[in-house]
């Protein structure tokens, strides 16, 4: 099809890989999965991966003086090279495997916000953040009696920078910001972020789940101090995510959780951490997660990070321009050039779990809710939006289904 | 086109009671009230009832934010109550709230549907405090002791509600 020539990757040839994408539920429904934020399908290769690794070359990682633990151990400690290379850290070693971004977003917040936060300190968030990106730092301002600020956002859902310089401050010891909104699809300016942030002497955390699986990620040129994300939103099994943080802040900063593997020596009146990164990653890791990660930043290189982030805002403009045309339709959110591939929206008068319910009688897999971010959606004014996330396999013609059925939700609400 | 079952959820005479819902609002000289939500989902409803000194509810009022089947079956809920004495309230089951909304719903739905009958289970436990709202000088009866504890819930929920609507 003449479409297929102007776009910068072939979906209907991707999808291929994808077995759960060729689902048909409802009877003739073919499956639309645009539920990608939530977390997105496994190709084949990552499928194959773990099949692979439980039976041939699964033992527990850095224990064993086998030949089966040492498969193991090479297997995972591939996985952590591959990430490194993935996000452009300087060091393998500054790679921590955690259990997704909401495990490494607490490891910050308990590791290094304990031992240097304290009463009158603050840490500044956005009204766009993600509850894994607010509750840690309530809970350390609990603990400590620091302040948690926030950063606001203006009418387009765009953050407002000229009241950050205000916001940071000599108090600020942390400035924790999605790079993308999970709600809005906002992309923010980190770089510019991280270095107003410097200037006032405060670290950064990305909170980076949605944006290093659809666009390149250099944490070298990002500046940033920790970055955060998941395996499952980038074809990856759940349970395993990442934290990157700067080489030095990761030494400096005491163990979080306690165990086997993260020490060096345990005595009867105490012990001595290991090494990074095993200090971080106490007890028996995600150790096959972690491979499968590995082997699903193998099928995204193949693609191109590049070409994955053009082709979702082609699917994100689409999206706009047909829900617009709609009538009824209110979308969150900048425009479409400010976005990722994330596109959430109200219906005037229908509800988003009835918008929900109705679109899966067409095969359409949407979330409907306050998707984690209620403080957002308080500052928007409305309890519950309806989202729609794409990936690199959703096709073109998937959004005329989307579509389709909103008209028909409509109608069937008799809102048109 | 679409599954019969899923279609039910949204009957005519379903969504003429979402988009023309009866009493929505406050109830003039209400003696009793709760609101309670859904965490899972967020909706929430508050009834406010006024119950006569005989015990029988004369008005019965809704207010919420929430999906259709919630909304409607709180209208539908309303409109059954008014008349019914409290004994009869007291045994007009989750089975009859079900079976009164109509349409056949899958477990996650069924907890929209029985969020309003939960909430005027309730609220005959709670009578609002210094008796009818609006100046009504009739405070009514309390036909059970009074509870703090659903009052003071009902109050909280009133101001989360409002502060999620700014």
């Amino acid at each position: 099809m003449a479409v297929a020539q102007t776009l910068p990757l072939d979906p209907a040839r991707l999808r291929k890989d994808f077995p759960i994408l060729s689902t048909v539920l409802h009877g003739d429904k073919p499956l639309v999965y645009l539920d990608n934020a939530a977390t997105t399908q496994r190709p084949r290769a990552v499928i194959d991966t773990l099949v692979d690794t439980y039976e041939k070359h699964y033992a527990n990682v850095h224990r064993g003086i086998h030949w089966l633990s040492d498969q193991s151990t090479d297997l995972y400690e591939e996985a952590r090279e591959k990430v490194r290379r993935f996000i452009g850290a300087p060091q393998r070693h500054e790679v921590i495997f955690t259990t997704g971004t909401t495990g490494a977003i607490n490891m910050v917040a308990r590791s290094w916000g304990d031992a240097n936060v304290g009463p009158g300190d603050e840490i500044l968030l956005t009204l766009m953040e993600h509850h894994s990106n607010i509750v840690p730092w309530h809970q350390l301002a609990e603990r400590t009696g620091c302040r948690v600020c926030f950063a606001p956002i203006d009418d387009d859902g765009l953050l407002q920078l000229d009241a950050l310089d205000e916001l940071i401050t000599d108090k600020t010891r942390l400035v924790a910001v999605a790079s993308v909104s999970n709600v809005l699809g906002t992309i923010n300016p980190v770089a510019e972020i991280v270095r107003r942030a410097h200037a006032a002497g405060a670290l950064v955390l990305v909170d980076a789940a949605q944006s290093v699986p659809h666009e390149p990620t250099d944490v070298a040129s990002l500046g940033a101090d920790f970055v955060a994300f998941s395996g499952h939103k980038m074809l990856g099994p759940s349970g395993v995510g990442v934290l990157w943080g700067r080489e030095a802040l990761l030494d400096a900063m005491p163990p979080f959780l306690g165990g086997g593997s993260m020490i060096r020596r345990v005595r009867l009146d105490g012990f001595e951490p290991a090494d990074l990164p095993a200090k971080f990653e106490a007890g028996t890791p995600p150790i096959v997660s972690a491979i499968g990660m590995g082997t699903a930043i193998d099928y995204l290189t193949a693609i191109g990070l590049d070409r994955i982030h053009a082709y979702e805002q082609m699917l994100t403009a689409r999206a706009h321009e047909q829900l617009e045309a709609l009538g009824g339709v209110h979308i969150l959110g900048p425009a479409p050039e400010h976005k990722g591939g994330i596109v959430s929206f109200t219906v005037e008068r229908i509800h988003a779990h009835d918008v929900a319910q109705l679109l899966d009688r067409h095969g359409v897999a949407i979330r409907a809710g306050h998707h984690c971010a209620m403080p957002l959606h308080k500052r928007l004014g409305i309890t519950a939006s309806s989202r729609a996330s794409f990936y690199f396999y959703n096709t073109p013609e998937e959004i005329d289904v989307l579509v389709e059925a909103l008209r028909a939700a409509k109608r069937l609400f008799r809102r048109d | 086109m679409d599954s019969r079952d899923e279609e039910e959820i949204y009957q005519e005479h379903i969504l003429d009671h979402y988009d023309d819902p009866f009493h929505r609002g406050h109830c003039p000289g209400a003696t009793h009230a709760h609101e309670d939500d859904n965490p899972l989902c967020g909706d929430v409803v508050r009834v406010e009832l006024r119950i006569d000194p005989q015990g029988r509810v004369e008005q019965a009022w809704f207010e919420g934010d929430g999906c259709c089947v919630s909304q409607a079956s709180a209208s539908m809920l309303m409109e059954k109550i008014e008349g019914l004495t409290l004994d009869e309230l007291k045994h007009f089951s989750a089975a009859d709230m079900l079976g009164l909304y109509g349409a056949r719903l899958t477990p996650n739905r069924q907890k929209c549907c029985l969020l309003s009958w939960r909430v005027v289970q309730e609220a005959v436990h709670s009578p609002i405090a210094n008796g009818g709202a609006d100046g009504s000088p009739d405070a009514g009866p309390s036909p059970n002791r009074s509870s703090d504890g659903n009052s003071k819930s009902a109050d909280d929920g009133t101001q989360r509600r409002a502060d999620s609507r700014k």
